[in-house]
């Protein structure tokens, strides 16, 4: 009796259908797949030990450049680390605009998933779309921050600058056109044949695999687990806000898709809700240790004066100590647990990616299925390498 | 939390039931592709076409000057303390008055991430973030900014053909 062989395969580092420099090694019998091994560090950049370098504010474009298709997300969730390590409250106004620049970045994250899922699956059309609506954001990011893709706009204590007049009103543009954009791409695929027998019953896991695994965001929440950082541990006045948690039932490829797409209306809600209920104030913490003071107040004063050498020289006095914070980033809780020793700079940062546990799922979902499944399951648990490699 | 769980649980499965239609959505996206293949294009057909940019685009530095056109800098050192990339290197000089300014003042803007900080850290409002954002060159070492360059960024704006 012929003995059965497997045949190996390189999948990536430059295939353009595994997001980034990921390298699957696939052991193939047949065209099904026994064995997966996943491959990281193509991307890797030393952010965590680069942060130990520099002072707390430095780190903040650092940041940016994780899961860089939602950079204010990773913003967010560093400066909320380093606020919980000071034992700061931020001001209302500047947690609104956190919150809309927040949101608006988890769209953006996810318009990126949606045009490259469907254009790995061969829907070629669909990308066009998400890319000009994509477009949109990064005008209203131009217009708050100057910067388009990593806009480094929060900062600890609170955001760098007010907002303008033109941030609102793109806001709500942005906000009244989104919905009219998703009917398109619902039209494109969720009624899709082709699409639903690539997706459907594809990559299954069930919601206790998925939490054994250490699965969040959209992709635990296709599985039916409704568990949202947002809900679960509300923070940067989330509770202020009504809206709703998707969940999928099947937990396939297809239940992701949902979830997902359901979580761009949702993330439009609360945009909503807080570009129409912004509060007035300050949007800095009023905290001589940690807050930037205005150019004004430095020209005229010598304490505001020597208040911005010393923090712009050695960051926020963030004092000895460890401490954990976690946001519900676009792909899943992004978490930063940070060590503080006294100085200006961390003793140690790490950062816990939600993309990296994902990746390490991969072998579980992939088993089984055929080659061609591989781009589709890679695609809807839509990981970044840029925050798996780090 | 847990006893509201059914509120703001949304459940999406259920565009999952099987239409039966096979033809009808594949003609509906072509529609759609349709209708958009006749609106007007949204496409900018750089370089000869360009937008605006935002006031507060981050694009290359410039040292700004006082009325009398010399620089408003004082090589206090604020802004390459602050750099996260460390493109800034200053030579501050002193004159016998006291009056301090930079010697030599070179941004690399290939290093540096346009960021903002020194623009933000500035004590003496001296340096800025201008909309020019398309610089090229073909050596590695102009991209090292000295004061003459750095005091005139928007020489560089591309006029076209």
């Amino acid at each position: 009796m012929a003995e059965a062989k497997t045949m190996t395969l390189n999948m990536g580092p430059h295939h353009p259908a595994t997001h980034g420099v990921l390298r699957l090694v696939l052991e193939l019998d047949g065209e099904t797949i026994v064995k997966v091994t996943p491959h990281i560090g193509q991307l890797h950049r030393g952010i965590e030990k680069i942060a130990e370098s520099m002072n707390y504010q430095q780190i903040i474009p650092l940041t940016d450049r994780l899961d860089y298709t939602a950079a204010s997300l990773n913003n967010l969730g560093y400066c909320m680390t380093v606020e919980k390590l000071l034992g700061i409250d931020v001001p209302r106004r500047a947690q609104y605009v956190r919150v809309i620049m927040g949101e608006l970045a988890r769209i953006m994250g996810h318009h990126l998933w949606l045009g490259s899922h469907a254009l790995d699956m061969g829907a070629m059309t669909v990308v066009f779309y998400t890319f000009r609506d994509r477009e949109m954001i990064m005008n209203v990011n131009e217009e708050l921050s100057g910067y388009r893709l990593t806009p480094s706009f929060l900062r600890v204590g609170g955001i760098a600058r007010d907002i303008t007049p033109d941030f609102v009103k793109y806001v709500r543009e942005f906000v009244k056109w989104l919905p009219k954009a998703l009917d398109g791409y619902h039209t494109l695929l969720t009624d899709n044949i082709i699409w639903r027998k690539r997706t459907m019953g594809v990559g299954t896991v069930s919601a206790r695999d998925a939490v054994n695994y250490g699965m969040t965001g959209p992709s635990l929440r296709g599985s039916g687990v409704a568990y949202d950082v947002r809900k679960a541990l509300p923070y940067s006045s989330y509770d202020d806000f009504d809206f709703q948690v998707p969940v999928g039932e099947n937990g396939d490829v297809y239940d992701r898709y949902l979830v997902r797409m359901e979580e761009f209306k949702q993330s439009i809600r609360i945009i909503d809700q807080a570009i129409e209920n912004l509060p007035d104030g300050p949007v800095k913490v009023d905290n001589p240790l940690v807050s930037n003071p205005e150019t004004d107040e430095v020209m005229q004063d010598i304490s505001a004066l020597i208040r911005r050498f010393k923090i712009q020289c050695e960051g926020p006095a963030v004092p000895e100590g460890e401490v954990y914070h976690s946001i519900e980033g676009s792909k899943g809780e992004l978490g930063f647990y940070l060590v503080g020793d006294g100085t200006s700079k961390p003793y140690r940062m790490k950062i816990r990616s939600p993309c990296f546990i994902l990746t390490s799922a991969l072998p579980k979902l992939l088993v089984g299925h055929m080659i061609a499944d591989v781009i589709s399951i890679i695609g809807s648990i839509d990981i970044v390498l840029g925050e798996i490699d780090r | 939390m847990i006893e509201n769980k059914k509120e703001y649980i949304k459940n999406v499965s259920g565009c999952r039931a099987e239409t039966g239609k096979f033809i009808v959505p594949l003609l509906k996206g072509m529609v759609y592709t349709l209708k958009n293949f006749f609106s007007k294009p949204i496409t900018i057909q750089y370089p000869s076409e360009r937008r605006e940019v935002s006031q507060r685009w981050r694009g290359l530095h410039k040292l700004k000057t006082d009325d009398r056109g010399e620089l408003k800098c004082v090589a206090c050192g604020l802004c390459a303390c602050i750099c996260p990339a460390r493109a800034i290197s200053i030579t501050p000089y002193e004159e016998e008055g006291g009056t301090r300014y930079p010697k030599e003042f070179i941004v690399n803007e290939i290093r540096c991430i346009f960021c903002g900080f020194c623009e933000e850290a500035c004590p003496r409002d001296a340096i800025e973030l201008t909309k020019v954002y398309d610089y090229v060159d073909y050596n590695r070492q102009d991209f090292d900014f000295d004061i003459a360059k750095l005091k005139n960024p928007e020489q560089f704006v591309f006029k076209g053909k």
